[in-house]
């Protein structure tokens, strides 16, 4: 069972990735690009077979490591 | 006064602040990442700077849940000293022992020069040896030093004065200028700037020795 997270600086917080993105969507004649936020997706290869408790043991690592939560959202996907 | 510098793949500020320390006198033990005990007797934990792991998933997260990082958080919750400079502070902060965490700088470069730091609060051991409003020229080296916490946080930090060290010209886009903060019990010290590196003649300056003269200090009238 494979899990896919994504994981998103929360609203409020600073992205100066993100707006360095959408300076540069700018600049190739991008018009229109209000907003730009950057983010990573992680995807993890799982032995379990049970989704509820993938899912269970996923958020676990995302509270733990994958996500800083001070910080950070995540959403789970499991695929 | 005995001392133990954490030492993980990609640190490079371990020995810098080894001879700092060493300088006021310290009995420095370097202490590998896998290791699950710090040595007995300690009275202080540096945590140096440098790019443990690579940076790899966040700046400071995996070293921050290596085996020896459990015991750096035992020996401060118990009331131990701990400095964590630039990663050291990016650490600190994933451990949770330090509120808020670091992001990559405003201007999204790598800034390496020697910033102004105005020191906050003559109130702990680390900055004892200023005085309230002092200017300190110091280095900094780093691309994600852009300190950041809610507002409740900020608030909180600024009333209950641990706000250690402010930017006198912000480099990197921090939250209220801050540069270094401590912890509620006021002996955990975070900082992006490295006074570790401004206390050697030879490197050209020794306005960051106070820092670790300060700590020295304490135990040695303890």
């Amino acid at each position: 069972m494979k899990a896919r997270v994504h994981i998103m600086l929360k609203n409020g917080v600073l992205d100066p990735q993100g707006d360095a993105v959408r300076h540069a969507l700018g600049a190739l004649g991008f018009d229109g690009v209000d907003g730009v936020r950057q983010g990573k997706v992680i995807e993890l290869d799982l032995a379990e077979t049970d989704a509820a408790k993938a899912e269970a043991n996923v958020k676990d690592m995302c509270e733990k490591l994958l996500a800083n939560t001070v910080i950070e959202s995540y959403t789970i996907e499991i695929v | 006064m005995k001392a133990a510098v954490i030492v993980f793949p990609g640190s490079n500020c371990d020995r810098d602040l080894k001879v700092a320390l060493e300088a006021q006198g310290m009995d420095v033990t370097m202490v590998w990442h896998k290791d699950t005990t710090l040595p007995d007797g300690l009275d202080f934990v540096g945590i140096p700077g440098g790019f443990s792991f690579g940076d790899y998933l966040r700046c400071g997260a995996i070293a921050a849940q290596s085996p020896i990082c459990r015991s750096v958080v035992d020996f401060a919750n118990k009331g131990g000293y701990v400095f964590g400079v630039c990663n050291g502070f990016q650490i600190l902060t994933e451990t949770g022992l330090l509120p808020g965490a670091l992001l990559r700088n405003a201007g999204l470069k790598y800034i390496c020069k020697t910033v102004g730091l105005k020191v906050e609060t003559a109130d702990s051991a680390f900055t004892s040896e200023w005085a309230k409003g002092d200017v300190i020229n110091v280095p900094i080296a780093h691309h994600d030093g852009n300190y950041n916490a809610d507002a409740d946080t900020l608030a909180r930090l600024k009333a209950e004065d641990r706000i250690a060290f402010t930017y006198t010209d912000n480099p990197n886009g921090a939250a209220d200028d801050i540069a270094g903060i401590l912890s509620e019990n006021r002996r955990v010290l975070g900082m992006m700037p490295h006074p570790e590196r401004a206390s050697d003649e030879g490197h050209g300056s020794v306005e960051g020795a106070p820092m670790f003269k300060g700590l020295a200090g304490l135990f040695e009238t303890a």
